[in-house]
């Protein structure tokens, strides 16, 4: 929206595809393997995952938020949901609760941070903490298994919608109807608002406390989808799930070009961040590439866009 | 002292400065003057090294010079005084003083305290300021802040200094003490460039004027030998009239009445009635309290008592949404930080307040968007290029009209105005006149704070004087002086007594 002014932003729009573009080439001259369907279903569904957080993380960091308590999240609502189906709930009515129980945690990180006015990165990085240690406490430790064959419980994470994995298409649902949100609501404005100057958003009668309530709500949400995707796939649920999340969430919003002191950037960035990074994963595997020095490669990939940014905003 | 001749300029391929001439003599002080966008900064920023420019040449005390950092112009003795200090509020006046240039022990980087802070003393009294140098920065008023810049610049044995809108942010009693330390230095043989919209300021100070046009010289001369109009008239390039229109409004009925407003430790005892058509103006120095009753009468800071009537129906304010919801607006101080969300294009920012009613079911209409945008241009004369321009790309005086266009969109009933032509050129400043004259007229009542008196005198129909957080005079316009407003806000309290 409001970067489409000057050519600069032009640039810093088309950027991330560029990105994406040279490693996929990369990966794909040395491997052709890569570009296979297969594969790049399989890409496409490992992405999912990351790309459903950093979808509701873009929204938080418009706001000039973060949220460092989604990989937690993930793990209690999965926990929740997982034990409700194992104790023989409905399924359907097991994962609608995981669903509002995620806006809740989500909603809790909002209240702390709007009227607490407790700084966001200290906010999550405790309520990270707790909601880990209540997965931990509610699974005592150990993965919930035992989920039942329910139907549609099972497709989530394993089924296919006309050859296309249904994580894939609930990425790509969810995807769309945030897009629209940011793009062409009051509420997505109003997010763009807060982020670029809250205390004019304010002075302009925008309830802002609401608002970031309403982005870690959303937030908290995803991440419960992700959560139900996850425990679907793996026929459990692991209390370990989600580790390290929020920050391959972060990265691709980062690498999408969004700014992190909120009210600059856009979410079609952070699904092709999201797809740099599922691609690397994948095609670092695919040329051999072992996972230690993987982590090396990612990191430093991430650098170099943060680094390019910069010097094309100075 | 400094000679520039035909300097040019142009940032990708849009000129702003065309063959510009400007002499600064040794001893003098010398305005800058020009609306908005004329080029003023960007000349001082090419004497100063932080641009280069394309062509022309510039002398110093007759050597050609070509400064490529701001820290080569320094050390030819030239130094600048942006309009946003740079203080560092937590560090205290000495290390201020000496940023970046610390006098330590040889090499070793530790810090000889004593003699900086002594040095410190020594260099603030000779300006005329007796303080503590190991007080904290952000202890001292803005206006004090202001002569440890200059202090600082001195210290670096600066012979020019160039000043960019000092007085925005001091109060009359600060302006006459900056003053009183800028002509004393001249006298030393100090030069100073010294910019400014603030005309009386200039006749009051300056001994000769630049004026800049579009990027174009268009004349220099001695303030002894023009007048406020010739000056004008070179600025905007025609003739601008009075400079505050006339109203023919009536008087209406109380829009607004407040009794004993409190805010515990910023006013007390605030009591006034506003009518339909009315502007009414609170005047008093910077700190009265001004602010925070219109930020309280607007919901954005609370109450801790009093009553608040609108339309003679008591009501209780708690958020700027029910402000907003009541037909309350309000243009803040500061457009920057508080008016407007400067990533926004203009259009995005004129939506901010009206997004009920330009969209349905919380989707917003483009057509209704862009009519809305289209409505504000037009009645306020926005000058853009179109409503993708980024806010912050505007100058001052448009960049106001856009935060004037957010709350013209809600069709306010009452408009809280702080400061409305603060760092605005005098052509947008009339026309912001004209614009509180039309709403005025329409019957909207006007709460205008300002601290520029011949504002106050030209536009209100009474003033309220405030004098640290008390309303010290009431005050109709038959009977306003400058001196009577000084007076009274600055807790002259006689006189009242006297009055009555």
């Amino acid at each position: 929206m409001q970067l489409k002014t000057s050519n600069q932003s032009v640039l810093q729009k088309i950027a991330p595809f560029i990105g994406l573009f040279l490693i996929m080439t990369i990966i794909t001259i040395l491997n052709p393997d890569f570009l296979s369907v297969s594969n790049l279903m399989n890409v496409l569904r490992q992405v999912s995952i990351n790309a459903l957080i950093a979808f509701g993380m873009t929204f938080v960091i418009l706001t000039g938020g973060i949220d460092l308590s989604v990989g937690s999240t993930l793990a209690l609502t999965g926990a929740v949901t997982a034990g409700l189906m194992a104790s023989g709930v409905d399924p359907i009515f097991a994962m609608l609760l995981g669903l509002l129980l995620g806006a809740i945690l989500g909603a809790i990180n909002g209240i702390i941070i709007a009227k607490g006015k407790v700084a966001p990165f200290i906010a999550t990085l405790a309520t990270m903490t707790i909601y880990r240690g209540l997965t931990l406490v509610y699974t005592d430790g150990r993965p919930i298994s035992g989920l039942g064959d329910s139907l549609t419980f099972q497709m989530l994470g394993k089924g296919y919608f006309l050859g296309v994995p249904i994580p894939v298409v609930t990425m790509i649902i969810s995807f769309a109807i945030l897009y629209f949100i940011l793009k062409k609501t009051t509420f997505g404005r109003r997010v763009y608002a807060v982020g670029g100057n809250e205390e004019a958003s304010i002075l302009s009668g925008i309830n802002a406390d609401r608002i970031k309530i309403y982005v870690y709500s959303l937030l908290g949400l995803l991440a419960a989808v992700a959560s139900l995707i996850l425990t679907s796939r793996l026929n459990s649920a692991q209390p370990t799930a989600g580790e390290m999340f929020e920050l391959d969430a972060i990265a691709a919003v980062v690498l999408g070009g969004t700014s992190l002191t909120g009210g600059r950037g856009w979410i079609v960035g952070t699904l092709i961040g999201a797809l740099i990074i599922g691609v690397l994963n994948n095609g670092l595997n695919l040329i051999g590439v072992t996972s230690f020095f993987q982590q090396v490669v990612k990191g430093a990939v991430i650098l170099l866009a943060v680094l390019l940014d910069r010097k094309k905003t100075t | 002292m400094i000679k520039m001749t035909d300097i040019s300029k142009s940032f990708s391929g849009n000129q702003v400065l065309k063959n510009v001439h400007f002499t600064l003599e040794k001893g003098e002080i010398h305005a800058l003057m020009g609306e908005n966008g004329a080029g003023k900064s960007t000349l001082m920023k090419v004497m100063s090294g932080i641009y280069t420019r394309d062509s022309g040449t510039v002398e110093v005390k007759g050597e050609k010079v070509n400064f490529t950092s701001p820290k080569q112009a320094e050390k030819a003795g030239i130094a600048v005084i942006h309009q946003e200090l740079n203080i560092l509020p937590h560090l205290s006046i000495s290390d201020n003083l000496f940023l970046g240039r610390e006098e330590t022990y040889g090499r070793t980087g530790i810090l000889k305290n004593k003699q900086m802070e002594k040095k410190t003393r020594q260099i603030l009294l000779d300006l005329g300021l007796d303080i503590n140098p190991t007080d904290p920065a952000s202890s001292l008023s803005v206006g004090k802040q202001q002569i440890v810049e200059i202090a600082k610049a001195l210290s670096v044995d600066a012979e020019v200094i160039i000043m960019d809108e000092p007085t925005a942010a001091l109060t009359d009693r600060e302006i006459d003490s900056l003053f009183k330390t800028i002509r004393e230095l001249q006298k030393r043989g100090v030069s100073f460039i010294y910019i400014s919209h603030r005309m009386e300021e200039i006749f009051s100070l300056c001994d000769r004027i630049t004026i800049l046009r579009d990027g174009e010289f268009v004349g220099e001369r001695r303030i002894s030998e023009t007048s406020f109009d010739e000056v004008v008239q070179l600025m905007v390039g025609r003739e601008l009239g009075e400079r505050y229109p006339e109203r023919k409004s009536t008087i209406g009925d109380i829009k607004l009445s407040v009794k004993d407003l409190k805010r515990t430790g910023c006013f007390e005892n605030v009591s006034f009635e506003l009518r339909k058509g009315e502007v009414l103006s609170i005047a008093g120095l910077m700190g009265a309290g001004r602010t925070e009753v219109a930020q309280s009468l607007f919901g954005y800071k609370k109450l801790d008592g009093g009553i608040i009537e609108f339309d003679g129906k008591k009501v209780k304010i708690d958020t700027p949404k029910k402000a907003k919801e009541m037909g309350i607006g309000y243009v803040t101080e500061d457009r920057k930080s508080e008016g407007l969300v400067v990533d926004f294009s203009v259009e995005e920012n004129v939506s901010m307040t009206n997004y009920e009613a330009i969209s349905k079911n919380g989707l917003i209409s483009k057509d209704k968007e862009r009519k809305l945008y289209d409505s504000m241009v037009q009645r306020l004369g926005i000058r853009t290029s179109g409503p993708d321009q980024a806010a912050k790309s505007l100058s001052g005086g448009n960049q106001q009209k856009v935060v004037i266009a957010k709350w013209l969109g809600i069709e306010p009933e009452l408009l809280i105005l702080d400061e409305p032509t603060r760092g605005v050129d005098v052509g947008a400043k009339k026309e912001i006149y004209s614009i509180i004259n039309e709403l005025a007229e329409r019957g909207v009542a006007i709460l205008m704070i300002s601290s520029e008196l011949p504002e106050v005198l030209g536009m209100a129909d009474r003033v309220l004087v405030m004098h640290e957080g008390k309303i010290t005079a009431d005050i109709p316009k038959h009977e306003m002086t400058q001196e009577r407003i000084m007076h009274f806000a600055t807790g002259g309290g006689k006189l009242a007594v006297e009055d009555q």
